[in-house]
């Protein structure tokens, strides 16, 4: 994987971003009685790249979900660039926080650029013109502005993914969360979708990316954190982890996916 | 061929048939699709209240929609009919006047939005979850992202059923009959019964069952014609392509991922 190649090319610096801290503390959260997460503790600096690898039902998704208060954390607290997220309205806090899926939910019936532009006028409240103008920039910027008047359905899945990262960098997020937005793709297209993320990292962007990319992880990551039953295992970084896994678990589970 | 001739004495009484026609097309088909129409937009905008209350996630507003639609989906027509035409006509009468014919819109209103209910929440809630948890990462609220993406899609695929529902309003039309209507006011079926009395035959009831099925037939060809087209969606044909040019098209320019600057 040539990750480190793509994003190496980085000449000019196109637009930067300025991310935000994130900081996890003790953050447990259950679906009614059944704890999926218990008192998680992560630290993410501004501009950094943190990847949470680990097996199915580990708590991965559970975790984002509770940053941007998908769902509702039951104990503990995130403080986003220093203060309590929960004590932020859900609606702003989200608008603050760019989410990617792994299966894109875009909207179907809109075109690419009304995707993008939907929460921008819907949102931000921004006038419907300069918003379709500002979605067309992020559409250039994934190379997908060729692309702008077609619905999801024409879009490969690659293509989709893309159009899912520029409508959530069309809100101006602190912080990206990304859900593995690379699993449900064809295997040529993983590449596209991961150079462009590792790109945002690059720039700026504070990030929190689920993935079984490993080499992903490895390359772009500043943090690896490998998770298991709800728990943070091993947090470090990407050498750490890979080269010198000390848990018996995380040795474990990268004997199965490397 | 005694019985032949009965047939069409009976039935296609042509004379018969031919003197109730303009009161058909003028009184009674007017009246039918006025009746009609008027009922199904109340009962659009009812069974879409009926609908989002029933999914909400408070039950103080889950169990009243319950209720309603239990009640009025679960209760013969000609009962909501006589109940509503006659036990609020004294109310009526001070609102519209002395003609049932606006009760009559109303009792089929109701009806009509318990069952529009069902169908709108059916189709809301076949909507993917992940489009309203998209609407909600990106900042909407629970009311924008429904009214911007979750309810247009979900309307969109319960149009046959709402074109069936059309049709079964159109019959249920007849019913308001029971509660008494001035000449003017006849739907198809008044028009063609009070015709049969004075005909002595049943031509004009075919007649009025004509009109009926000229009004219903076509539209259960369009239900037909639009589930067609939904099924297989209006994707544009095109010829498969490889993989391989989108990830040529992606190293050829895309700011972000190169990072130089346009």
């Amino acid at each position: 994987m040539s990750l480190a190649s793509s994003t190496g090319k980085t000449t000019a610096e196109s637009q930067t971003f300025h991310g935000s801290s994130l900081e996890l503390k003790n953050l447990t959260m259950a679906y009614g009685d059944i704890e999926v997460l218990r008192n998680v503790s992560l630290t993410v600096a501004p501009g950094t790249t943190t990847c949470i690898i680990g097996p199915s039902g580990s708590g991965k998704s559970t975790l984002l979900r509770g940053v941007n208060r998908l769902h509702e954390p039951k104990s503990g607290d995130v403080l986003l660039a220093g203060e309590s997220t929960l004590e932020v309205k859900p609606d702003i806090l989200r608008s603050r926080i760019g989410m990617v899926f792994q299966h894109f939910n875009l909207f179907p019936d809109h075109t690419a650029l009304e995707n993008v532009a939907l929460a921008l006028w819907s949102v931000k409240g921004m006038p419907k013109a300069e918003a379709r103008e500002r979605a067309r920039r992020r559409l250039a910027e994934v190379g997908l502005v060729e692309r702008a008047d077609h619905r999801p359905r024409d879009l490969s899945g690659g293509q989709q993914q893309r159009v899912a990262i520029a409508r959530a960098l069309a809100m101006e997020p602190e912080v990206m969360l990304f859900d593995e937005a690379t699993s449900a793709l064809d295997p040529e297209l993983v590449k596209g979708v991961l150079s462009l993320m590792a790109g945002l990292g690059k720039r700026g962007m504070t990030m929190l990316v689920v993935t079984h990319e490993m080499g992903f992880a490895r390359k772009v990551a500043d943090q690896v954190v490998f998770m298991d039953e709800g728990e943070v295992v091993e947090a470090g970084t990407p050498s750490e982890l890979f080269d010198h896994p000390k848990s018996e678990r995380l040795q474990r589970f990268l004997s199965e996916v490397l | 061929m005694d019985w032949f001739d009965t047939i069409i004495r009976t039935f296609f009484d042509f004379g018969a048939m031919a003197e109730v026609m303009p009161q058909l097309l003028g009184v009674g088909l007017l009246n039918t699709l006025i009746i009609s129409v008027a009922a199904t937009a109340i009962g659009l905008a009812l069974g879409m209240i009926v609908a989002i209350m029933g999914i909400s996630p408070s039950r103080w507003l889950r169990i009243p929609a319950r209720i309603y639609t239990d009640l009025f989906r679960g209760l013969p027509a000609i009962l909501t009919i006589l109940l509503i035409g006659q036990g609020f006509a004294r109310l009526s009468q001070s609102i519209f006047g002395p003609s049932p014919y606006p009760l009559g819109i109303i009792a089929l209103s109701l009806i009509a939005s318990a069952y529009i209910g069902e169908i709108f929440r059916a189709g809301i809630q076949s909507v993917d979850k992940g489009q309203g948890e998209a609407c909600r990462a990106l900042g909407m609220s629970y009311a924008k992202s429904m009214a911007l993406v979750v309810v247009p899609q979900g309307i969109r695929r319960v149009l046959p059923a709402l074109v069936n529902q059309f049709i079964a309003i159109v019959k249920d039309s007849s019913l308001v009959y029971f509660l008494g209507l001035l000449v003017s006011e006849r739907e198809l079926f008044r028009v063609g019964q009070d015709a049969a009395v004075l005909s002595g035959n049943l031509s004009p009831l075919v007649m009025a069952g004509l009109f009926y099925l000229v009004i219903t037939v076509p539209l259960t060809h369009l239900v037909n014609y639009f589930d067609n087209r939904f099924r297989t969606g209006k994707r544009r044909p095109s010829a498969p392509s490889s993989g391989l040019n989108e990830v040529k098209e992606l190293d050829a320019a895309s700011p972000l991922i190169t990072g130089s600057n346009t």
